[in-house]
């Protein structure tokens, strides 16, 4: 039987690569997305280990929030002198450096006076020890490093971008704009740059006094000889002050990488998800080539089983089949995405989002893991079609005309049909409503639902196909002519096969539609909610919306004639019983007239002192505090203070203008190091371009109307957006090989009967239109699913979010895109059948068997 | 079960084998109440062992319907089927399918040859299923016998017919089956091939003592045949012993003028 089973494959190779297309590329994905993601991280491992090899001690603050805008603790000068004179301790260096903070940003201008900042890339400002600059994994390629206050080294992506050479001026923006020299420049690594960032190096004296800070990111200590890194340690850990920590090189190497770690953990996660994605759909398209396939082959099958083959070994052998494809096809698959890794790199290092690079991480777990999903797909999608395999009849040998499948579906696949789409419903509103679940419960409730609903809408579709045939074939039947009317017919007379190939592209379809619901759901509230809080013509913010301004902004606003009110809103992470919480200072005379506080406790803003806070009603109720209780904040840096509720307000849950805790300008200035500001509120009667005159002495600052500046909260929804549109497109592109292989073997199928047609008079032209207006029906049969199952999706996910304040508002423009985008996906995928149906030969197919 | 070996002649007497396959008293209903159809009633009949038994009818006369109830690929209605003593009726699908591997040879119409095999494993394919090693030289005299020796390694595409056919019959007599079933085996071949896999047959009754039962509408087909029943609205009506073509026609005439 294994000879029967190979040789059928061999035999119908065509059909078989076709078939296998579909998880090639769901295999491709996710072995790409392990691939790029293991051999980025590898990369960043090995430059940061290295960075730190000569490094035996790391003395640095310890970390309070993360995201701060202010950075961590500072070591101060006096430590440092104290570190160079403990036993054991061979060199030591105060540094700025930090890559996973926001405290270090410099911006570049290009020779125009822009500041360079890509796609909201980071623009780090550092100091390095010229004397010892080994302590970083910078290394200079041209030039020397910066030694005094108007010398600057850059990157290498940015020096060529933007054409900058040893020798030139380069303006930087830091509080205001400064005026350097180029000396250098260097790369990371052997990358240009790192992800895009660019990267300014000063000398570390130069570093502090732009960026304001009085003391050092790092100091690195090098032991003496003889000395290992853990006495170093002890010898050093008593001079320290609280606010300082110290780790060998190595922790240090990994803490510098947790930032990035994350980072890629992220996008590794959302690749593998649409790898999955294209997995699941490619499954469906398995299940349906292969259901067409057993039953055109009903009578071979019958005929085994008439020379004695028993159920087990016709199940057998379909099963096999469907393990050799899925091995094939996910070998193949995990080829390609050894090769898709490799494009990706190459078009990141295009979109200038240099990344280091190391030799290719092909891990035994991504080969194991892309084998067996593969494999593990087709073979499930397979077993469906196997059992039907074994209920064909040995009498089913003899009987003339043999069997096509006609896709009659019984009283009991209803109910099957029925119960999993209910399982489906309680699954999903378990995942969303219930309160109180553990995390990896409620997603896999969530993920696991929403199979189910896919899968039971495909059991429930061929009763529906009747009735969305009539319907979206209406124009086909109605302009297409004979044609039309033949392709709607045809759709209809075998509903579970039409069912089948439509549900592959429902997935897609429906996957798009949620995202393009959601997101508009998540603008719309988003509008309103900031809608709610301003009261302000004019917003200035960064460029890209969520760095901090510097104070001199809000002043140079308030002190433009003209201007009737600028109020600044101070901004920074801080610590409060161990929780991460933005607070916002803001000045108690203009607040009010920009920005409209939604009390729950009243209270007057005049009378809020410096020992004061108006807390956010989520704060006060998950720490339990009421007016007047007490409570104390820990800022970046380490300080801690105590603070007293003064009023109770209501921001709206989602995008808050302002954070959990309120003070006053003059309070957060006090306690807070380096204070900045989230953005400045102002009402005015002047006009955007004169307010904009203002602030050039700041490049990165932008002032806003308030609808602009709703619109440019969004827009980062939108960049999302547009790249999950681009990795779902994925799942369309496999659902269209389902589509190809369902109606080549449709055609097949349909020889004799295409031949009859040509005989008594269709023409060539004709048989492809009717393939081409069949496929186009199936097509928008796929999308009436699979719309309707976005939108109940997304509306689930509002209504679980409703307390945030979303509400649902349906897209008409991009959904009648996607039918459109679906009926143009059906075109395509009919135009090899077609081309097929039109050129066969008649006489030949009217003698086929 | 020695082999007979007996020839043909027209003078000799009829000599009572023993019986292979017996039917008792068999029907076939469809449907039910008003509504339905009997496309057998009452019958019985005995194959008897080393013998070609036809069966011929006029199209609806149950011929077809009776040789899937007989081979066991059809339960009937009313009644029973036994083969070497053995009720198959009652059987399971498990046993039905041993009883496929062990005593039930095929031959079909439109050959139902694997077309990704070559001659020789279609030949082997009962075998190999079953999980048994063919008797070498019991294959190559089967494949010397047919006459597809020099082909045995091309596919069906690349056979006649009269070949595909030929390497049918090779299939179903290669496990020694207690009986084996052809049904129309000449419906898709031309007049000269079809003498070829007809004479084929009746060799192996000859020589290899083969039981066969043949369903055929062709009269020349039963005319080579030692027993020939006829069917007409699902009864067995007529019976005749080794009859010439035109005795045949004349029958088929009679029993369809009913």
């Amino acid at each position: 039987m294994k000879r029967v089973v190979l040789k059928g494959i061999l035999g119908r190779k065509f059909r078989t690569i076709l078939t296998a297309f579909a998880i090639v590329l769901g295999v491709a994905m996710v072995s790409g997305s392990y691939v790029l993601t293991d051999t980025i991280s590898k990369a960043f491992n090995v430059i940061f280990a290295s960075s730190y090899s000569q490094t035996d001690a790391v003395i640095s603050g310890k970390k309070v929030v993360q995201y701060s805008q202010s950075g961590n603790a500072l070591v101060s000068p006096d430590v440092l002198s104290l570190v160079r004179n403990v036993d054991g301790v061979g060199a030591a260096s105060g540094e700025i450096i930090d890559y996973t903070g926001n405290s270090d940003q410099a911006k570049i201008l290009d020779k125009q006076g822009n500041v360079i900042t890509g796609n909201g890339n980071p623009t780090f400002g550092f100091g390095i020890d010229p004397d010892q600059p080994r302590f970083n994994p910078l290394k200079l390629t041209v030039g020397r490093w910066a030694d005094g206050k108007d010398e600057v080294v850059i990157d290498a992506a940015t020096a060529d971008k933007y054409g900058f050479h040893v020798g030139d001026r380069v303006n930087i923006a830091v509080g205001g704009i400064h005026r350097f020299r180029l000396v250098g420049i260097a790369k990371f690594g052997d990358v240009a740059s790192v992800g895009g960032a660019t990267i300014s190096i000063f000398d570390p004296t130069t570093a502090r006094a732009v960026l304001n800070k009085d003391g050092f990111d790092i100091v690195s200590v090098s032991a003496k000889p003889g000395v290992s890194a853990a006495e170093l340690i002890a010898n050093l850990k008593p001079v320290l002050p609280s606010t300082v920590q110290v780790q060998t090189g190595n922790e240090q190497a990994k803490s510098d990488e947790q930032g990035v770690a994350t980072f890629i953990k992220l996008i590794r996660y959302v690749l593998l998800g649409f790898g999955g994605v294209a997995l699941f759909v490619g499954g469906f398209v398995i299940f349906n080539t292969l259901s067409i396939t057993v039953a055109q082959r009903t009578r071979e099958l019958a005929t085994l089983r008439t020379l004695g083959a028993s159920r087990r070994q016709v199940l057998r052998s379909v099963v096999l089949e469907s393990l050799v494809l899925g091995v094939g096809a996910s070998v193949v698959g995990l080829a390609c995405g050894i090769g898709l890794a490799q494009g990706l790199s190459a078009l990141f290092k295009a979109l200038n989002l240099a990344l280091p690079e190391a030799s290719m991480v092909i891990a035994p777990r991504t080969v194991i893991v892309s084998i067996g999903m593969g494999t593990l797909v087709t073979v499930a999608a397979g077993l469906f079609p196997a059992i039907r395999a074994t209920r064909i009849a040995p009498v089913a040998a003899v009987r003339e005309g043999g069997a096509g499948s006609t896709g009659q579906t019984s009283r009991r696949s209803i109910i099957a049909a029925l119960a999993v789409v209910g399982a489906s419903v309680a699954s999903l509103g378990f995942g969303l409503y219930v309160s109180g679940v553990p995390t990896p419960l409620r997603i896999l409730s969530l993920v696991g639902g929403a199979l189910a609903l896919f899968v039971g809408t495909a059991m429930v579709a061929p009763r529906l196909v009747k009735p969305l045939a009539s319907v979206v074939g209406r124009p086909a039947a109605a302009f297409g002519g004979v044609a039309g009317r033949l392709a709607r017919g045809n759709a209809i007379r075998n509903p579970g096969r039409t069912a089948a190939t439509a549900a592959a592209l429902m997935i897609g379809l429906a996957l798009v539609t949620f995202v393009s619901v959601l997101a508009t759901a998540l603008r719309g509230s988003d509008a309103k909610a900031i809608t709610r809080q301003l009261n302000a013509d004019y917003v200035a913010v960064t460029q890209n919306g969520w760095a901090s301004l510097p104070t001199g902004v809000g002043k140079g606003i308030a002190a433009t004639p003209g201007v009737q009110v600028a109020s600044s809103v101070r901004g920074e992470q801080a610590s409060v019983n161990g929780s991460d919480i933005l607070v916002s200072g803001v000045d108690p005379a203009t607040i009010a007239n920009v920005y409209r506080f939604d009390w729950k406790e009243q209270a007057s803003l005049a009378r809020l002192d410096g020992t004061g806070a108006i807390v956010s009603k989520t704060m006060a109720s998950d720490k339990h505090l009421r007016v007047g209780s007490s409570f104390v904040l820990t800022t970046p840096a380490g300080t801690k203070f105590d603070l007293r509720v003064h009023g109770i307000y209501a921001p709206p849950r989602f995008d808050p203008l302002l954070g959990q805790v309120v003070l006053t300008t003059e309070t957060f200035d006090r306690h807070f190091q380096r204070p900045s500001d989230s953005l400045v509120l102002v009402r005015s009667t002047r006009s955007e371009t004169e307010l904009a005159a203002a602030v050039t002495k700041y490049p990165d600052a932008r002032v806003l109307t308030r609808s602009a500046f709703i619109t440019d909260r969004t827009k980062d929804m939108q960049n999302l957006l547009n790249m999950l549109y681009v990795l779902l497109a994925l799942s369309v592109v496999v659902s269209l090989f389902g589509m190809v292989n369902t109606l080549v073997l449709s055609v097949f199928e349909r020889t004799r009967e295409i031949g009859m047609m040509r005989a008594i008079g269709l023409t060539r032209r004709q048989t492809r239109r009717m393939v081409r207006h069949e496929s186009v029906i199936t097509a928008l049969i796929g999308a009436a699913l699979g719309i309707p199952v976005g939108i109940g999706l997304a509306a689930g996910v509002v209504g679980a979010l409703a307390k945030y304040g979303l509400s649902l508002s349906i897209p008409i423009g991009p959904l009648v895109t996607f039918g459109i985008v679906a009926a143009v996906a059906g075109i395509i995928a009919a135009v090899m059948p077609a081309r097929r149906a039109a050129r066969l030969d008649v006489l030949t197919a009217l003698q086929y068997e | 079960m020695s082999v007979l070996s007996l020839r043909r002649d027209t003078a000799t007497p009829v000599v009572a084998s023993p019986v292979v396959v017996s039917a008792v008293e068999v029907g076939k209903r469809y449907g039910e109440g008003d509504a339905h159809v009997d496309a057998l009633r009452g019958v019985s009949l005995e194959i008897e062992e080393a013998r070609l038994t036809a069966i011929m009818g006029p199209s609806g006369s149950g011929k077809s319907t009776l040789m899937h109830i007989l081979a066991g690929l059809d339960r009937p209605s009313a009644g029973s089927v036994s083969i070497d003593g053995v009720d198959i009726t009652a059987m399971n699908d498990k046993q039905l399918t041993l009883l496929r591997r062990a005593k039930i040879g095929f031959v079909f119409q439109f050959f139902n040859l694997l077309p990704m095999l070559t001659a020789e494993e279609n030949i082997l394919l009962p075998l190999s299923i079953a999980g048994r090693k063919p008797e070498q030289e019991w294959l190559e005299e089967l494949l010397e016998k047919v006459g597809i020796g020099d082909r045995r390694r091309h596919r069906p595409a690349e056979l006649s017919g009269g070949q595909q056919q030929r390497v049918a019959v090779a299939r179903a007599l290669l496990s020694r089956p207690s009986v084996l079933f052809a049904d129309e085996p000449t419906g898709n071949l031309d007049s000269h091939t079809s003498d070829e896999v007809l004479s084929l047959l009746r060799d192996s009754v000859d020589e290899l003592g083969q039981t066969t039962v043949m369903v055929t509408h062709d009269a020349h087909a039963a005319a080579l045949a030692d027993r020939i029943l006829f069917l007409a609205d699902g009864q067995i009506v007529k019976e005749v012993r080794e009859s010439t073509a035109a005795e045949v026609l004349a029958a088929m005439q009679e029993v369809s003028g009913r």
